[in-house]
């Protein structure tokens, strides 16, 4: 069981949900936001052990290349290029796809492998946490989410997603089994959710809401699941004591004020997603 | 010898664009011929690699310099490989420009600028 947690929008909470439910439920935390992991700042896990992160890119013999062209026109996404006499490779561009290798008519390209990132693997008391971190000026982050989920052992774990609604994100949900999404009360937020519901509806998989900084009144995002049924796995309120505890790095199920309500979503989880 | 420039429009009196990967349109000013023809920036609706994609279509036109306003560090890489020289420009007309380059006011540009500029 895969329980995705997504948002949409930016900073509505993914990870402060994620990392509380997780050593809340006592399920696995595995942080798929790769280009800036944070959840590990709030678990502080020990790590166990890493792994690198590769991927393949062309490499063009230039001496029996004859220079027809043929790889730009089949690379979908610039990552080689003729300039005059010379054609030139981006690695960094290149999505280890070998369209190129198949349509060179002499055979000049081979692929190489290069590192773009890493995972990590560890223990936040007796709770397992992984993480995919894409290394700076590095583009490719759907192998390195694609490379961390592929490989997680069989059992529960929460996916802490990356914001948005792109190309990361939907690699994270081919893994999901359910999705939780996370939202704000506020225009952004709610226009955001809308996004994040259509994505996870498209993958058919079971999802409810959960509002953090919530006013405690009945704002657009309660009017909105109310009238289309969709489920309402609970909420945090919005206030001085979590914006100090998340600025000190803490977890806020650690505080009683924030427990009770962590503990009513885990509760209406279990309920709705039954495994 | 053609000339590149990068522009808001697809005529003379378009204002060039400042942004190489990322203008509307590319117009191919002949100097011999005196003969212009505009064409339409792949870059433009590029997901990413946009100034890969607008160097290859200028260089596929056989241009020998590019007047423009910054080169991103892939667009510079490939320009300088295919041997075609750029110089940077104010955003005015796209007939000044090529004035102003025939006087040889322009100031060639040695090194990229920064990556996803003109995003």
């Amino acid at each position: 069981m895969n329980i995705a947690i997504l948002s949409g929008k930016g900073g509505t909470g993914k990870t402060t949900i994620a990392t509380n439910l997780a050593m809340m439920m006592d399920i696995s935390y595995v942080d798929c936001d790769v280009e800036e992991p944070n959840g590990f700042i709030f678990l502080e896990p020990e790590i166990t052990s890493k792994k690198e992160v590769q991927i393949g890119y062309p490499v063009i013999d230039s001496q029996s290349c004859t220079l027809c062209g043929e790889c730009t026109r089949v690379c979908q996404f610039q990552a080689i290029a003729k300039a005059g006499k010379e054609m030139v490779v981006f690695p960094k561009m290149c999505h280890d796809c070998g369209a190129c290798e198949l349509a060179c008519p002499v055979g000049a390209i081979s692929f190489r492998k290069r590192t773009v990132g890493k995972l990590e693997y560890g223990m936040a008391k007796n709770l397992s946490c992984s993480r995919g971190i894409l290394n700076v000026g590095e583009l490719m982050a759907v192998s390195t989410i694609r490379q961390l989920l592929k490989n997680l052992p069989q059992k529960e774990h929460f996916i802490d997603c990356p914001p948005g609604t792109s190309c990361n994100v939907v690699t994270a949900l081919k893994y999901a089994d359910a999705a939780i999404l996370v939202t704000e009360p506020s225009e952004f937020g709610f226009h955001d959710l809308l996004m994040a519901e259509k994505l996870v509806r498209l993958f058919k998989l079971p999802y409810g809401v959960v509002i953090n900084k919530d006013d405690e009144k009945n704002n657009m995002v309660k009017v909105y699941c109310q009238e289309n049924a969709v489920p309402l796995f609970g909420t945090v309120p919005y206030g001085k004591e979590a914006a100090s505890l998340y600025s000190n790095g803490k977890m806020l199920g650690e505080s009683e004020l924030f427990k009770n309500y962590f503990q009513n979503i885990a509760c209406k989880i279990k309920e709705a997603f039954a495994w | 010898m053609k000339i590149a420039i990068s522009a808001t429009g697809k005529e003379m009196d378009s204002i060039l664009d400042r942004r190489f990967g990322r203008c509307a349109y590319f117009l191919i000013y002949d100097t011999e011929t005196k003969e212009v023809e505009a064409i339409r920036n792949n870059g433009a609706i590029a997901s990413g690699g946009a100034g890969i994609a607008a160097a290859s279509q200028v260089m596929e036109k056989n241009v020998e310099v590019v007047l423009t306003g910054n080169l991103g560090p892939n667009a510079f890489e490939l320009l300088e490989k295919g041997e075609v020289k750029a110089y940077s420009c104010e955003a005015v007309l796209v007939s000044q420009a090529i004035e102003m380059f025939n006087q040889n006011e322009l100031t060639l540009i040695a090194a990229a600028g920064s990556a996803h500029h003109g995003m």
